[in-house]
């Protein structure tokens, strides 16, 4: 009897590579997801849960309760730190929707992974800031595939102490000869869109290259923008990639120029920080204007709450709502009334919220794509971009 | 009536149940390691069969969705790209330089804890090199960044000195990792020297050898494998780490270029991933050889 059993390590080998089996089995499955593209044309009941993916800041139980309240819609929100991080969450499929920058919307599109929104059944959409509908990271095939939330600007701040005179341009981080006085005090953001910023500066000060969108790069106009940044690299103090990093090295005098948001020069400037960003009479940005981000609601096209969705993205508009989530996270609000609405009655002037010369210079982050429109499908993707601030950063 | 042949019949059950597994004893012993066996090969061996898997796969440019057909693209990128080779020999270079540098400095205090230091003095000092591991990891990396910005303590206490600190960079990145694994070196080379019988060190000195051919000929050689256990630690450890590169230095770790990717390109994310696991399983091939893992 005994001798016909298999050898025991056998037998262990032969359940280690049935499991395995088993496993690639169900890796090979999955997947397979597609969007109908369809919008929804009538508004019903809601679901009583909504599944939200958002940037800290943007769901606060402020805003909220009185939206579960009203509604009967539970919210079940989930942060994301990263754009990257909500493509990936939005594709499992378990969300309704996702408060997406530019720079996620394409891919988020492309992927089929959101609906195009029905804006007639979003009353509130009708007072949103005008230049921010029918942006090219919110609209695709000429339907509005979001709900502006909020925007923002990169701003250009130095240490009013040791950098002067004040800057006028970004070439005070990215002219080799001129940043250089700036030597391991730059701050610059770390991320690839940080290439966009590059390509603006070149836009201006390089015509030769024909740069016209500083996101729709071909091959030679990429070289010359991650040129650039490769020459900035050796001046750079610190890439910083979470707020408080570039707070803290501002605060301790380690950084004293470089890209921020607006949230960053705030916070420093109620410190009482000696910190300095462009004034009005450049019309608060440098010569070359400057990117920026412009935050959209979409909803999912799996969504398993749809009219949860649209309340809230009706919601998130709302004069009182908008007010206080632009507020609470240092944004320019996308709704006109909301500027009535903030505590700080000043706000909406800080952050230019009421200010479309300010906004014609700011080029919002969107997702670089290969078919930049000009029919030559000779754009560098988001995907090269990656890469390149890899090598660029060494 | 009814309820008493249920109980014999249930009781027959168990026993048949019994019978069968104590007549085929293979049976009892796979019903047992089924379940360990099964977490360990789903959950170890499976998700890493998976990123192998995944390090041949590719994204559409377009959508940046998965393409699950083999390609290479990523291995010649890794390969081809200059960049990926000096963050490779970057991240392979700090976990060595960290390795020496914790066993240096853990051997002699190893040392004091396992053959000098009094019982209460030894267990004082346990609990003092593990006391380290109470506090949370991003604390520690945090508390470095702040010591040695420009205006930090570091530079605060070097300064009447006519010196200055590291600042941020490799170096940094260097001494917060030395100091992060630290006690992973302790503990292990502690418990190999504790191994070691007293009567082996009288009887060398019996035999007329000095501490110092003591220490080389006796104590190094058979407290060896404990040193290579620890070191496996301290290289693994920082082989992967990805948070401290990026808060004390502006330097690209394997770790952070797996961050990076991990979203946008997750094969080739996948494929950087077989770096440290090539690495490792040369490094305790390597180990082996020494003897590390004669004694477990």
């Amino acid at each position: 009897m005994r001798t016909q059993d298999a050898h025991p390590a056998t037998t262990a080998w032969l359940v280690v590579a049935g499991l395995l089996a088993f496993m690639l089995m169900l890796a090979g499955c999955g997947g397979g997801s597609g969007s109908n593209g369809e919008e929804l044309t009538e508004l019903g009941k809601g679901e009583g849960q909504l599944n939200l993916i958002s940037w800290a800041g943007y769901v606060e139980s402020e805003w909220s309760k009185p939206f579960e309240e009203k509604t009967g819609c539970k919210v079940n929100n989930k942060v994301a730190g990263t754009s990257d991080e909500m493509v990936t969450l939005m594709r499992t499929g378990e969300y309704d929707g996702v408060s997406a920058s530019g720079n996620a919307t394409a891919r988020l599109f492309e992927g089929g992974d959101v609906d195009p929104v029905n804006v007639d059944l979003v009353p509130n959409y009708k007072t949103v800031f005008s230049d921010l509908k029918g942006q090219p990271y919110n609209t695709f095939d000429g339907k509005p595939y979001g709900i502006p939330h909020g925007r923002g600007a990169n701003l250009l701040m130095w240490n009013s102490d040791s950098v002067k005179p004040a800057p006028t341009s970004w070439n005070v981080t990215l002219d080799p000869q001129v940043a250089a006085k700036n030597k391991g005090k730059i701050s610059q953001y770390d991320d690839p869109m940080s290439i966009a910023e590059a390509s603006l500066y070149l836009k201006a000060h390089e015509p030769d290259l024909g740069i016209e969108d500083p996101y729709e790069l071909n091959e030679e106009q990429f070289e010359a923008a991650v040129q650039l940044l490769r020459e900035q690299r050796s001046l750079v103090g610190e890439y910083w990639s979470e707020a408080e990093k570039q707070i803290s090295a501002f605060a301790n005098g380690d950084s004293t120029v470089g890209t921020t948001w607006q949230y960053q020069y705030f916070a420093l400037r109620e410190e009482g920080k000696p910190v300095a960003a462009s004034p009005a009479s450049q019309g608060f940005l440098p010569e070359e204007g400057a990117t920026g981000w412009s935050d959209t609601w979409m909803i999912s096209s799996e969504a398993e709450h749809p009219n949860c969705m649209y309340m809230w993205m009706n919601w998130i508009i709302s004069p009182t709502a908008n007010a206080q989530v632009a507020e609470y996270f240092g944004e320019a609000p996308a709704q006109e009334l909301a500027c009535e609405h903030t505590e700080n009655k000043n706000f909406c002037a800080e952050y230019h919220a009421e200010e479309p010369e300010f906004w014609k210079r700011v080029y919002y982050w969107k997702t670089p794509v290969a078919d930049c429109g000009n029919g030559a499908e000779d754009c560098k993707n988001y995907n090269d971009w990656v890469q390149a601030w890899t090598t660029i950063k060494g | 009536m009814a309820t008493e042949a249920a109980v014999v019949e249930r009781r027959s059950a168990g026993r048949r149940l019994a019978d069968l597994l104590h007549r085929r004893p293979r049976l009892q012993v796979g019903a047992l390691l089924a379940g360990p066996l099964g977490w360990l090969v789903i959950g170890y061996l499976g998700s890493l069969a998976i990123l192998l898997i995944a390090a041949f796969w590719s994204v559409s440019p377009s959508s940046g969705e998965l393409v699950r057909s083999l390609s290479f693209e990523n291995i010649e990128t890794l390969i081809d790209e200059p960049v990926y080779r000096t963050i490779v020999v970057r991240t392979v270079v700090i976990a060595s330089l960290v390795t020496i540098t914790d066993a240096i400095i853990a051997f002699p205090i190893a040392f004091f804890m396992a053959k000098v230091a009094s019982r209460r003095t030894k267990a004082i000092l346990v609990v003092a090199v593990l006391i380290p591991l109470w506090s949370s990891y991003l604390v520690k990396a945090l508390s470095w960044r702040t010591m040695l910005s420009s205006g930090g303590i570091i530079n605060w206490a070097l300064e009447p000195l006519g010196l200055s600190g590291p600042g941020y960079g490799n170096t940094a990145v260097w001494l917060v990792m030395s100091y992060l694994w630290l006690p992973y070196m302790v503990l292990p080379i502690f418990a190999g020297l504790e191994r070691i019988p007293n009567s082996l060190i009288s009887a060398s000195e019996d035999l007329g050898a000095k501490p110092f051919r003591t220490f080389r000929r006796v104590i190094l050689p058979l407290a060896f494998p404990a040193v290579v256990a620890g070191s496996i630690f301290t290289f693994a450890l920082t082989l992967g780490d990805y948070i401290t590169p990026r808060l004390v230095s502006n330097n690209q770790f394997i770790g952070n270029v797996v961050f990076n990717n991990i979203s946008t390109n997750l094969p080739f994310a996948a494929a950087l991933a077989l770096v440290p696991i090539v690495v490792m399983v040369g490094y305790l091939l390597v180990a082996r050889k020494l003897g590390a893992f004669e004694h477990i």
